[in-house]
């Protein structure tokens, strides 16, 4: 086995535990950790893909911002221990066969095209950030800038929520 | 294969007397570092007493030099005490992380660019640990984890005085990132790439001195606002003064750390002080000129060369002289031979050429380094807190705009130098 190979194993298993540990955790603060735990392999994952540039946002926007905001609003509202229900009617009848369904589909998208998609061995699979970013602002320019309006309305709908009650 | 997986693949097939060299240059990073950390602290007592007209530490050894060590083994030896109903596991985890945070920061920092004249087993010595082309990028991945730290110390300490340091911690480091990271987007644009070593190149003094570097920015754009936004982002982000809200003591004790205490307290400590050196060698690496020497390499500023001699010898001449005449046997004994030894390390200089030469980009760096560091006690002797709102208004509504209209502006001047 290669050295990348071995350190793409380990960075895998760590954001699958990561990702049970999440839905597993009682206290909200130990899942918003696991959560951390799981963006942070990613990230590592992206290196070892040679996304240099992708891994450090990883890090900076979904470790870091993102996820502090869901430990902040955790603390500020105190959340305590969750409890446990068994099975609710949906999550049996809808929710299981949806989650098996969404399994399967994946092994079997896996198995038929797997060698056809770009791995790590693959030359160029991802660009370098230079490339990326030439990328991003011109044949990506449209998705690019209208993700960035939405954001944009996403902020204002907060500011406008926060503001109505002085009105 | 592309060039990551190329450059992982040959790292890690590299003989084991590579490992070994990290290895070494690690613990000795650490331990130069720790022992910094150790007489900053001796250093900002020191010169925050003299500014408020006070002696400062005295008692523990000469000029209260083994203070540190004092310091140090006080806080190993009290009792550890963890409050009743704390989360224990991220109560222990959020010291751990705010120290191997701002200790895995440092690991990305060139101190000099040639390697060491010897080889080790054939491998070059090279200044850093690790030299990636997105070493700025790291850096604010590990600034943005930095957050954890003192957020999760305040909420699992089960105690409403370091909640409330946690929560303004949180909010303050969230809101200063932005214009951190924004202040510094100018600085690579000119130079084109995340890497450290590409950016301090870029800066070269060799022509004009230190106009050419970015803080005056002959070859491109001046970024004297970008280091101003960068400079008092930075100080929030590392909880200093006068941004030190998350402990201020008046209000909330000692903010997120009031029920830490023995070495978990010295590990917040140790963090604060480290982010201190990263943000001054960043300060000197991003805006003034690294380890360029603020003169020309013209033959006629040549002299400057003999600089660092021409601090360290008449340093450790006075440092000999004030110690023959100190109240101690002790200090009379220990003095002089520190002073001797600062002295014999000038004279070397100037008898070693080549030495002389090496020393000057590792010089030149820490010295400004040190500037820095002397700038953040400084600020901590000299203003006063800032109020919270007032805190949330320069970070919003003064440096992000302030920050965005220089990246704007650069970028601007950039396009317009680069056109055929």
């Amino acid at each position: 086995m290669s050295a990348p190979l071995i350190i793409f194993f380990v960075l895998a298993a760590l954001a699958v535990i990561g990702a049970v540990s999440l839905i597993l955790q009682k206290h909200p603060i130990h899942s918003a950790l696991s959560l951390i735990v799981v963006m942070v392999a990613l990230a590592g994952l992206y290196l070892l893909m040679g996304a240099e540039f992708v891994a450090a946002v990883q890090i900076i926007v979904y470790g870091g911002a993102i996820m502090v905001l869901f430990v902040l609003v955790i603390m500020l509202l105190n959340a305590g221990e969750e409890e446990r229900t068994d099975f609710s009617k949906l999550a049996k009848f809808g929710g299981l066969p949806l989650a098996l369904a969404l399994t399967g589909l994946l092994a079997a998208a896996m198995v038929r095209h797997g060698s056809s998609i770009p791995n790590l061995e693959t030359p160029g699979a991802l660009a370098p950030t230079g490339q990326l970013s030439t990328l991003l602002f011109t044949t990506f320019v449209y998705p690019f800038e209208l993700t960035s309006f939405l954001i944009l309305v996403a902020i204002m709908g907060a500011l406008v929520l926060a503001q109505r009650e002085k009105s | 294969m592309n060039g990551f997986i190329s450059h992982l693949t040959s790292t890690l097939s590299e003989g084991t007397g590579f490992w070994v060299l990290t290895f070494i240059k690690i613990l000795l990073l650490l331990f130069i570092v720790l022992t910094v950390n150790a007489y900053l602290t001796w250093f900002e007592r020191k010169v925050v007493a003299h500014m408020q007209s006070r002696i400062g530490p005295h008692r523990v050894g000469p000029h209260g030099l083994l203070q540190p060590a004092a310091d140090g083994l006080k806080f190993l030896f009290k009792e550890d005490v963890m409050p009743a109903g704390v989360d224990k596991f991220v109560y222990l985890l959020a010291p751990f992380l705010a120290l191997t945070l701002s200790l895995a920061s440092l690991a990305v920092i060139p101190f000099g660019p040639q390697p060491l004249p010897f080889p080790f087993f054939g491998h070059q010595i090279n200044l850093w640990i690790t030299n990636p082309d997105i070493g700025l990028l790291i850096l604010f991945a590990i600034t943005a984890l930095g957050v954890y730290g003192v957020a999760l110390a305040g909420w699992a300490s089960n105690s409403k005085y370091p909640l409330l340091g946690g929560l303004r911690s949180s909010a303050q480091m969230v809101s200063y990132e932005l214009a951190l990271t924004m202040s510094v987007v100018g600085v690579v644009l000119m130079a084109n790439s995340f890497s450290l070593t590409d950016i301090i190149n870029q800066q070269d003094s060799s022509k004009y001195g230190f106009l050419g570097w970015n803080i005056i920015g002959i070859h491109s754009f001046t970024q004297v606002v970008g280091f101003l936004c960068f400079f008092i982002s930075a100080i929030a982000e590392t909880n200093r003064v006068p941004f030190d809200l998350p402990e201020a003591e008046s209000e909330l004790v000692a903010g997120f750390h009031t029920e830490y205490s023995s070495f978990k307290f010295a590990m917040f400590f140790i963090a604060e002080y480290t982010s201190m050196i990263t943000v001054s060698a960043l300060c000197t690496i991003l805006f003034f000129g690294g380890w360029h020497s603020p003169f020309p390499a013209a033959p006629f500023w040549h002299f400057t060369h003999y600089l660092p001699s021409v601090t360290l010898l008449p340093f450790g001449l006075w440092v000999i002289y004030d110690g023959i005449k100190y109240e101690t046997i002790w200090g009379r004994l220990v003095l002089p031979l520190i002073g001797a030894v600062i002295t014999a390390i000038g004279a070397a200089l100037l008898i070693f050429p080549a030495a002389n030469e090496f020393i000057q980009a590792p010089f030149w760096l820490l010295g400004k380094v040190f500037f820095f560091l002397f700038f953040y006690v400084w600020a901590r002797g000299t203003l006063p807190r800032f109020r919270y709102d007032q805190l949330m208004n320069i970070g919003w509504k003064l440096l992000l705009p302030v920050s965005i209209v220089n990246v704007i502006i650069t970028a601007g001047v950039v396009l317009l130098r680069t056109k055929p």
